[in-house]
């Protein structure tokens, strides 16, 4: 059967039109809720409730993460990190050998565990555990003993020295000298004053989260692979998430019950 | 001894210049001229700081043979065994304060102090420590300070209480040094049982061997009392050195043996890393020959004398130096997670140390002081010679 281009440009544009406005709306994954939407919607639900009944969680999904590393340095340029301090490097892992090898990519902030190892050694309660599950440090008390690195089975503790990535260039950067607002309180990197001297870690970025804001991490995720929410609600993603059977934590032998879970 | 004196003060000249450009650079550049970095979070200065310590709690230990234990024989150097426990402990708590990143808040230990940590305790025991030595010292140096009271009691039995005091101490906060190591269960090279045993095993056998040096050297009249005390510290040097190497031996060799599952994998890897990686010459040439086979010679040689003695205990104190090392280093470089390393490129970020020219630096700036206090004590207190009281 012959057809004329014009009948099959007509045929070509119905059929089109009818599978855009008839196919069933759950299928069409451009019109699903971007989960960014959802987290920003549950984050600002459980800012309502009093601090102790909240308790945030992170869930990154392994198979989602492309490694572009994006969210380690968009934590990079939210808290002002210098040289050496990284509160969430990307671990790349490759898995077979050649011809059957594949890559894995493992985000890896501070895991906010339940049963810190970092917090009873510290020798002047400069750093302990909030109700909402987030373990901060006091910059203005801790004394830079370092012992809370070496007791974090996870390397997720590190040492502010001082150091500048533009130190040695004409001039130091402005982006270097700007101020910070880490654990709601603004911060300048000078001379020998606090956090220089300091233990620093991520915080899940609780100067953010406190004024309605996702975790710096979380929102600049290009692959939505990054999770967060309030673990006590038992409506949120996170919470969704975390009850599959491919839910894994890092190190879970230690017993230090982290709060950051890992989706394979 | 005019050619020793000049030998000293132009040895003291030499480490005190080149310790004020170190201490000059850590007062401007706060930590930024250390090699240490997060992964591999403690360095020379830590190491330098149980070292000292350890010095401080052995020489403190041997005091206590006489004011506690009544050893007589060797009641005439118990002034120089607390003087040598005293600038010990000074300069591990001098290293230690340059090592922190805010040394204006010191005092936090004592005005916001978590009992939880070991490092908080060790501070009040130190604090404690330091007062009973300081009276010990007072009280052997000038008896006559005893008035009143005191005076009725007796400096012998004054001393013998302090010293009953100072033996629980003394025991306590350096097996507490090893603990605060043992309890980081995220090191296994660390964490574990024998490691505060070990510590204060090498406490006795480096500060013992300092003590017998000092005697051998230092001490002004050469007599056959002097021969005696050399000779007795010579036969309990050899004796810890023997009771070292048994802890040294379990601690290594189970983890060589051990197959490598677990967290004992790990320490396997740490233990390796000591006794075959890039800086396997500080166990195998410092440690084992400098350290435990020249000074095994001289002190079971037929021909031994003072003098070899003396140089078996100045072997000995040097090199147990690098056990330190030996100790802190290979745990805090612990892998925690692999490809962690690669993961942000940093010289911080990396599991590796070697120490800077800096670290160095202040290393010999702390050395210098003792070098002064120790002088102090020979010129001014008379720690060399024979008191009244011992």
């Amino acid at each position: 059967m012959e057809i004329s281009r014009r009948e099959f440009v007509s045929k070509a544009f119905k059929s089109s039109l009818y599978q855009i406005t008839n196919f069933p709306e759950e299928d069409l994954s451009l019109r699903k809720e971007d989960p960014l939407i959802r987290m920003q919607r549950e984050l600002e639900r459980a800012l309502e409730k009093p601090r102790e009944q909240r308790k945030w969680v992170m869930v990154i999904d392994l198979r989602k993460c492309v490694g572009c590393k994006a969210c380690t340095i968009a934590c990079v340029a939210e808290n002002s990190l210098p040289p050496g301090v990284a509160y969430r490097p990307v671990i790349e892992e490759e898995i077979g050998t050649y011809p059957n090898v594949t890559r894995r990519f493992i985000p890896r902030p501070c895991m906010q565990c339940d049963n810190p190892p970092c917090v009873p050694v510290c020798p002047v309660k400069a750093t302990w555990k909030r109700e909402d599950g987030i373990v901060v440090i006091d910059y203005d008390t801790c004394i830079g003993c370092r012992y809370c690195i070496v007791a974090c089975p996870y390397n997720a503790r590190y040492f502010d020295f001082g150091e500048h990535y533009t130190e040695k260039t004409p001039k130091l950067m402005n982006y270097e000298k700007r101020k910070f607002f880490e654990y709601g309180e603004e911060w300048e990197r000078k001379g020998e004053e606090s956090p220089i001297g300091n233990a620093r870690k991520c915080h899940f970025c609780i100067h953010r989260i406190e004024n309605g804001e996702l975790p710096a991490c979380v929102t600049t995720c290009i692959g939505r692979a990054t999770y967060f929410g309030d673990v006590k609600d038992p409506n949120t993603l996170v919470s969704q998430l975390i009850s599959k059977p491919n839910v894994v934590r890092l190190k879970e032998e230690f017993g230090t019950e982290p709060k950051v879970y890992y989706l394979l | 001894m005019m050619r020793t004196k000049i030998l000293f003060f132009i040895a003291l000249i030499v480490i005190l210049s080149l310790g004020s450009i170190g201490l000059y650079e850590r007062l401007t550049f706060g930590h930024r001229l250390t090699a240490y970095g997060s992964y591999a979070a403690w360095g020379l200065w830590v190491a330098s700081y149980i070292y000292f310590i350890g010095l401080s709690a052995g020489a403190f230990l041997f005091s206590s043979l006489i004011y506690v234990f009544n050893v007589k024989k060797l009641e005439k150097i118990g002034k120089l065994s607390l003087y040598t426990a005293l600038v010990t402990l000074i300069l591990a708590l001098l290293i230690i304060w340059f090592d922190i990143g805010h040394m204006d808040r010191f005092w936090e230990f004592i005005t916001r102090p978590n009992f939880n940590s070991m490092m908080n305790n060790m501070i009040y025991m130190y604090t404690a420590y330091f007062i009973i030595l300081l009276l010990e010292f007072l009280i052997v140096s000038k008896p006559s300070i005893l008035i009143g009271p005191l005076n009725r009691v007796g400096s012998v039995r004054i001393l013998s209480m302090l010293g009953a005091i100072g033996v629980p101490l003394a025991t306590l906060f350096h097996g507490g040094v090893g603990a605060l190591f043992a309890v980081v269960g995220a090191r296994p090279y660390w964490f574990s049982a024998l490691f505060p045993v070990l510590f204060l095993a090498g406490a006795l056998l480096s500060g013992g061997a300092l003590l017998t040096f000092f005697v051998a050297y230092l001490w002004t009249s050469k007599d056959e009392e002097y021969k005696g005390i050399v000779s007795m510290l010579g036969r309990l040097v050899l004796f810890m050195l023997f009771f070292y190497i048994l802890f040294e031996w379990a601690e290594f060799s189970i983890p060589w043996w051990a197959g490598i599952s677990g967290a004992l994998g790990v320490h396997r890897e740490s233990a390796l890393l000591v006794l075959t990686g890039p800086f396997w010459w500080v166990f195998w040439v410092v440690h084992i020959l400098f350290g435990v086979l020249i000074p095994l010679a001289l002190l079971t040689s037929k021909r031994s004398n003072s003098k070899l003695v003396g140089l078996a205990g100045l072997l000995i104190s040097l090199t147990f130096m690098g056990v330190r090392l030996n100790s802190v280093i290979p745990g805090a470089i612990t892998v925690e997670l692999k490809g962690l390393e690669e993961a942000f490129q940093s010289n911080r970020l990396v599991y590796y140390y070697f120490p800077t020219l800096h670290e160095w630096l202040v290393l010999f700036f702390v050395v210098g002081v003792g070098l002064i206090l120790m002088y102090v004590g020979v010129r001014f207190f008379g720690v060399m010679k024979v008191s009244k009281n011992g």
